[in-house]
């Protein structure tokens, strides 16, 4: 008999109640049982980055996570990101720079990027570099990727005054 | 909506600039950067159940019992199958044969059925209703081995080990050698690698019970050649079987080829006549997929007493792994043929023996043998350099072919084809690299640093790559009922962008913008003719494909079109998304209006002429063309730790002429970043028992965004191919085919060592050096 749990969690401004197997992963539960299948397995062991996503704002690893664990917890997605057809600045700034190309470590990289630019930081090429490490990319040489988070964060800065 | 965006665009009365040439933003971004991609393992299908594939933990020996019983009583558990399910002895065949070797005896089995013969071997598979009862099953399932002795050295490999030994060059080299000034050798080992692209493998194979047809889904690279091949194993007619194009998180060379499981998966579909879901997780695919590289070379080479070159010669071990597989023995072959690169060399001779080790077998990956050869020679020219006393640079100045010397013909056939290095200016382009390094002030960058007392060295290398492997590709144009523009290509898309810069080539046939143009690759059903996306040819081959089929639908449209006006076709040309009278642009016809004018009852067709507004071309090409380039970098070696920070990058590459600059740079970046993996970072060691160290990406290091610097790049446009009429090269290997050897320079210059010896160049490796460098010093000290 399976070890089933009844969880509530908000994903992308969206209440869900899910009944899901202890042992099923965050990333697997987003992916399978609400169709999110923007976020991505590249490693199922945490190193890559593919599946990050923001938990209560702050960015975890859905593969090291279990979707119980989510229970009462607030999601975001790569879904989230764009308004309708609308990219976000983030989104439009991986286009404009070539952050990307396969695209299959992309909602990774921004939900990394948006966890980092929330906290407001001040525009500093090497520690964009820095941050950006925590994920793998095999196809940009990662320039495209840095690029892109180095403006948003100035225009973001700019905008705040 | 179509007309509304051709009316945006050319509002102003103008029709669009080239779009070949520009930097058009990605038609692929979009669903990428929203999560609506759609990978192989994103694709899903009612009450699809689950594969989970059992793998050897032995690397050599014979099975001698497989006990499914505790797995098929696992709940959710619906099958198990192992060899002797299957109908017959399958073996997966050869894609690409080269040099009239019969590898036959070698192929790798869909399954193992008496011996295994490297960790990761497939020996049964299990399929259960979700992915976790799979696993469980899978663990449950009892293979028992008795083990044999393991293999894992190539260079000592006995006679029944050589899966093909043979020898590609020109020229009395026995003689040159004898004769020579100056003769210089060395021995130099490459890494095993593989191309790690970030999604791992996945099928989905829809079964439709009515029919027992099946539709595949994540077979992307060559999905025709796969369809034939799996049609052929499976005893079907190929039209039953459909590749569908998904999108592919990376290929790099080793996806998309056909592996044991793209023959399991759908053969299981039909056995069970149920939908399946099939998807490999990293440690699978670190040893099931192709690995690559793995080669040691003993190199020398003749010059004379002005350091011109006079012959070269290289005897390579080439580590194949366990089995044969698609690839046949075109990773050595490309070793050998390519070898001697951009250089004039008079007589070569090079050996490969292809040995079969107890490792996982190999493929390509991105650059295949000119990443090998590459570091090789170049490392060999930099030990040349050091013993005869000639600067390392100006070595290369004398000996490259100089532009009067194109075309050059070498008597080597590799591929299939011959060889003959088109047009191109090899000194010129060194030199504008070089230029480019002193603008940027890297040599006084270095000279500060080592006055300090750092490690800092400047690495340069030259290569040759290949590209526009024919021959041929097809492609389909149509315009459709909307008067948008719908592309059939035979390519694939993999991540390089190529439906971006399909929509630019077609985009200019039709003097519109790529937004009015859409384009599917990989689909069998839309692209029957289809010969997929590798060897960076698909820009040149799909690309002139697309053109051609362009050419003819416009010239249709203005067939068609003269007959409404009433005018010569030759009075008519396509602008602002119609079609219209030379310098009477109100008398035109919309694509759409076209378009209507060629559907069956149209007045406007001719009794029995087809109906629609579409063409096939196929586009050949015989020879391959040969872009070519230079890479330049600055690193730093860390004496206490080993540790190599590459602080300066670029590349200077020759592409004949670039569809989207910015793709082009993106390659080039991406390439680089891998070949600083390679030459620094990433490895697959066996321990004794060929057990595999490196299953995680704990083990098999990649290079982060911490270890690849910012990269300074040249694209050259100054060589247009004379193969094809777009002019292209191909641009998808050059970023990685220098790259060790520049790396493997520049470090041997921090060191003061005339070269190295091996990749990747671990901390383990360079602290060696170090160590040898200090007793070296402390014997000196002594004596």
């Amino acid at each position: 008999m399976k070890d089933q749990h009844l969880v509530t969690m908000r994903v992308n401004g969206r209440e869900h109640e899910l009944v899901i197997e202890s042992r099923k992963t965050l990333a697997d539960v987003l992916r399978q049982d609400l169709g999110l299948t923007g976020t991505h397995l590249g490693c199922e062991h945490g190193i890559c980055g593919a599946c990050t996503v923001l938990m209560d704002g702050e960015p975890i690893r859905a593969c090291l996570v279990f979707g119980v664990q989510a229970d009462g917890r607030e999601l975001r997605t790569v879904e989230s990101l764009a308004d309708g057809d609308e990219l976000n600045d983030l989104q439009q700034a991986f286009s404009k720079h070539h952050g990307l190309q396969c695209g299959f470590c992309t909602p990774g990289f921004l939900m990394l990027g948006e966890a980092y630019l929330s906290t407001n930081p001040e525009p500093d090429r090497d520690e964009v570099r820095e941050v950006v490490s925590a994920n793998l990319c095999r196809c940009t040489g990662y320039q495209g990727i840095v690029d892109a988070v180095c403006e948003v964060a100035e225009k973001r800065k700019v905008s705040r005054g | 909506m179509a007309d509304e965006r051709t009316e945006r665009h050319f509002a102003d009365g103008q029709a669009p600039p080239d779009q070949i040439g520009s930097r058009v933003l990605r038609k692929e971004d979009h669903r990428l950067l929203t999560g609506k991609g759609r990978f192989g393992s994103d694709v899903d299908r009612s009450r699809m159940l689950h594969v989970r594939v059992v793998r050897s933990s032995v690397a050599a020996g014979t099975i001698t019992a497989i006990r499914t019983e505790e797995a098929r009583a696992v709940a959710g558990v619906v099958d198990v199958v192992t060899a002797a399910d299957l109908p017959g002895d399958l073996r997966i065949p050869v894609r690409l044969l080269v040099q009239g070797v019969d590898l036959s005896e070698h192929l790798q089995p869909v399954l193992a059925r008496d011996t295994v013969r490297y960790v990761g071997e497939p020996v049964a598979v299990v399929v259960a209703e979700d992915a976790y009862a799979a696993e469980d099953g899978a663990e449950l399932v009892d293979v028992e081995v008795e083990p044999d002795d393991v293999f894992l050295d190539a260079r000592t490999a006995p006679a029944d080990r050589i899966a093909a030994d043979f020898t590609l060059g020109y020229g009395d080299v026995d003689a040159a050698f004898d004769a020579a000034a100056h003769v210089v050798e060395c021995r130099f080992d490459i890494g095993r690698h593989t191309a790690v692209p970030l999604e791992p493998r996945a099928l989905v194979v829809d079964y439709l019970p009515g029919s027992g047809d099946l539709e595949i889904f994540g077979a992307t690279k060559v999905p025709v050649f796969n369809r034939q091949v799996l049609a052929g194993l499976l005893e079907v007619d190929p039209e039953s079987i459909r590749m569908h194009a998904v999108d592919a998180g990376g290929g790099f060379g080793v996806r998309g080829e056909f592996y044991p499981e793209d023959f399991l998966v759908p053969w299981l579909a039909r056995r069970l006549r149920c939908s399946l879901s099939w998807v490999e997780d990293r440690a699978e695919h670190l040893v099931a997929v192709n690995h690559s590289r793995e080669q040691s070379h003993q190199i020398g080479v003749a010059l004379d007493d002005n350091g011109f070159i006079l012959a070269l010669r290289d005897d390579i071990w080439h580590d194949n792994g366990a089995y044969v597989r698609t690839h046949g023995i075109i990773v050595p072959e490309l070793t050998v043929a390519m070898l001697p690169g951009p250089y004039r060399v008079p007589a070569y001779s090079g050996r490969v023996h292809v040995a079969l080790t107890n490792k996982t077998p190999c493929g390509t990956y991105r650059a295949p043998g000119r990443f090998e050869g590459t570091t090789v020679r170049e490392q060999l020219f930099d030990q040349v350099a050091a013993e005869i006393g000639v600067d390392r640079v100006e070595l290369r100045r004398r000996n490259l072919l100089r532009r009067d010397e194109l075309p050059h013909r070498r008597e080597i056939n590799t591929l299939g084809t011959d060889m003959v290095l088109d047009s191109g200016d090899y000194p010129g382009l060194l030199e504008r690299a070089l230029a480019r390094a002193r603008e940027l002030q890297w040599p006084e960058l270095v000279e500060a640093a080592r006055a300090e007392g750092r490690r800092v060295g400047l690495g340069v290398s030259m290569f040759l790559e290949k590209s526009g492997l024919g021959p041929s590709d097809t492609a389909d144009v149509e315009v459709t009922g909307s008067g948008r523009i719908r592309v059939h290509s035979g390519g694939t898309s993999l991540g390089q962008g190529i439906e971006t810069v399909l929509a630019q080539v077609v985009a200019d046939e039709f003097r519109v913008d790529t937004d009015l143009v859409d384009v599917i690759n990989g689909d069998t059903l839309l692209q029957p003719y289809g010969t997929g996306s590798w060897a960076s040819r698909s820009t040149v081959v799909a690309g002139n494909a697309v053109s051609g089929a362009g050419k003819q639908v416009v010239a249709r449209m203005l067939e068609i079109a003269s007959r409404v006006l009433e005018v010569s076709p030759d009075d008519l040309e396509v602008g602002r998304g119609q079609v219209q009278v030379r310098g009477v642009l109100d008398r035109a016809l919309s694509f759409r209006d076209v378009w209507r004018d060629t559907q069956p009852g149209s007045a406007w067709l001719r009794p029995e002429e087809s109906a629609g507004l579409s063409a096939r071309f196929r586009f050949n090409i015989e020879h391959m063309t040969y872009p070519y380039g230079a890479h330049i970098c600055v690193v730093e070696v860390d004496p206490d730790t080993g540790g190599v920070q590459v602080l300066k990058y670029l590349v200077a590459y020759e592409v004949g002429r670039a569809v989207n600059p910015t793709l082009v740079e993106g390659q080039l970046r991406g390439g680089v970043a891998q070949g600083v993996g390679g030459a620094l970072l990433e490895q697959f060691s066996y321990d004794e028992s060929g057990q595999p160290q490196a299953t995680t990406f704990m083990d098999y290091l990649m290079p982060t965004a911490s270890e690849v610097p910012d990269v300074e790049l040249i694209v050259c446009e100054d060589a247009p191919a004379d193969t094809n009429a777009l002019g292209v090269r191909g641009a998808g290997e050059g970023g990685l085919t220098g790259a060790g050897a520049a790396v493997a320079s520049a470090v041997s210059a921090a060191l003061d060592q005339p070269s190295m010896s091996a990749l990747p160049l671990t901390p383990s490796r360079l602290l060696q050096c170090l160590r040898d460098e200090a007793g070296t010093h402390a014997r000196a000290a002594n004596a």
